[in-house]
């Protein structure tokens, strides 16, 4: 009984521990990166890699997100005659939950891990106390460029997310559900607020901004070699995604608070 | 004897309930080379990042050029890295960056050049090293183990140190690619007129670089002297340590 006690214990002063950790090393970070030198061809380097690259699998995840949209709110919705609600459904669902959420835990899969696995081989090769020895400051270095780009880059895919998702949506209600595009589109457009578009743009900012944290907070604490890069790198991708869900949640609860 | 550049007194450092450093005291003085000799996992690698801030001392003292740096503030630490460069041990190059741009990066770094000068003077810093011109737009990856550490080696010159660490640089290398990497340590630490530390348990490495040896075992200096004199110690770990064997007061945990 006292051992199952002591293990309540140890778990909770670890969750305490790594919460500090995290938060110093966020606040660290952010008062690093704000402070120059800044490093442009590191922002850029991030910027593509995280932006442009990510391009293809965000696109084709909205893609067949819009498409089964349609189709499944058009099977479900004409058992009570409301087939006239798909273009509806479709944008806002794309434009508040799905676009950004898929995109973040795609991103997440592709660059949180990447982050995790460049700078925790970074750190058991000792590549990170050499940036010290040579005047650089790892978290100015490597950890804000980092982060700035995931902020400012995942709005971005979630505004082609957003355009690619409801023009799969579309391609499916006008070439296999037969509706018709003018009626389709003005339906789409009517019920479409700025607010459902800006809050699927700010839960992206602030995925993106967690997708890069925790790839680089599990990378730069990685250690104990390659075991401990993977582990790092499986962790970046986990804390990201359930970072990512929970506040989908808490900034829905916000943005549409009734 | 010269001016006294670096003093740790009464050292510790742990990790948990490891005991790393269990109180070192030892003076380096100034345009020395100092080799810390001693066993895998006794304490050589942490006492050279205490010394550069990179892990915090617990407690004791750091002294160089006359600057406490145990739990000292960022700035102070930083501006003691700066007057120390450092080899270390696996070479550490960044493998995102060019030979050349790894050579110059910490020159790149305090702006002091631009980038064009910065690939003339890595390709001078590689010279010395022995390197060609051609390897300095090759990439680290590209390169075998030995041309890696005189690349690190260039690269820990470059801004012409007052002070190098040297974290056991010939590891891993075959014998007669350590020499080449010991001689040119020696010279460019006499060229350089620098202060050097080097941590090794490689012997051979030892008497080719060292003015001084001192020897760590279980966290503390249990020897000190000129290298001359590590023949005729008359101390039973250093006879131990270096003729390697296993019959002495230094016991191996092999279980």
């Amino acid at each position: 009984m006292i051992r199952f006690i002591q293990k309540i214990g140890r778990l909770f002063l670890g969750f305490l521990a790594t919460t500090g950790k995290l938060t110093l090393f966020t606040f660290q970070s952010l008062s690093a990166g704000l402070r120059p030198p800044y490093y442009p061809r590191q922002i850029l380097r991030q910027l593509s890699d995280i932006g442009y690259y990510s391009l293809p699998v965000v696109g084709l995840t909205a893609l067949f997100t819009g498409m089964v949209l349609a189709l499944q709110s058009y099977t479900g919705f004409s058992r009570f005659s409301a087939s006239g609600a798909v273009a509806t459904v479709v944008v806002l669902s794309v434009t508040r939950e799905l676009a950004p959420v898929l995109a973040g835990l795609m991103v997440a899969g592709r660059i949180g891990a990447a982050m995790a696995a460049e700078i925790g081989t970074m750190r058991v090769t000792e590549q990170i106390d050499a940036l010290s020895m040579l005047s650089t400051n790892p978290l100015k270095y490597l950890v804000a460029p980092r982060l700035i780009a995931g902020v400012t880059m995942l709005p971005l895919l979630v505004i082609v997310a957003d355009i690619i998702g409801v023009f799969g949506g579309y391609l499916v209600s006008i070439y296999k559900l037969g509706f018709n595009p003018g009626h389709y589109l003005k339906q789409t457009f009517d019920y479409l607020k700025a607010i459902d578009v800006i809050s699927g743009l700010v839960k992206a900012a602030v995925f993106g901004f967690f997708i890069a944290l925790m790839g680089c907070y599990q990378g730069y604490h990685s250690k104990g070699g390659a075991q401990g890069v993977g582990m790092a790198t499986t962790n970046a991708v986990v804390s990201a995604s359930i970072l990512i869900l929970l506040f989908n949640y808490l900034l829905t609860a916000i943005f549409f608070d009734k | 004897m010269t001016n006294t550049r670096l003093t740790l007194k009464n050292v510790h450092k742990s990790f948990g309930a490891k005991k790393v450093l269990q109180g070192i005291t030892l003076d380096v003085h100034e345009g020395e080379s100092l080799v810390v000799i001693g066993g895998s996992g006794t304490g050589k690698s942490v006492m050279l990042k205490c010394i550069l801030g990179l892990l915090p001392a617990d407690t004791g003292s750091i002294i160089l050029d006359g600057q406490e740096l145990v739990k000292s503030s960022e700035s102070v630490l930083e501006a003691a890295r700066q007057k120390i460069s450092m080899l270390f041990q696996g070479s550490a190059l960044f493998d995102s960056l060019p030979v050349w741009e790894n050579v110059a990066f910490g020159l790149l770094q305090e702006k002091y050049i631009n980038r064009p000068e910065g690939k003339a003077l890595a390709i001078k810093k590689l010279a010395a090293v022995g390197m060609p011109k051609e390897v300095a737009d090759l990439y680290p990856a590209e390169l075998s183990g030995g041309m890696q550490r005189r690349v690190a080696l260039a690269r820990a010159i470059a801004s012409d140190p007052k002070m190098i660490f040297f974290d056991e640089p010939t590891t891993g290398l075959d014998p007669i690619m350590a020499g080449v990497i010991n001689d040119l340590i020696r010279t460019s630490v006499r060229e350089l007129g620098a202060t050097a530390i080097t941590i090794t348990h490689d012997m051979a490495s030892a008497r080719r670089i060292a003015d001084r040896v001192a020897m760590i075992y279980q966290g503390q200096i249990i020897w000190q002297g000129p290298i001359k004199d590590i023949e005729h110690s008359n101390n039973p770990y250093i006879e131990q340590f270096i003729h390697g064997r296993t019959e002495g007061p230094i016991q191996i945990d092999v279980s």
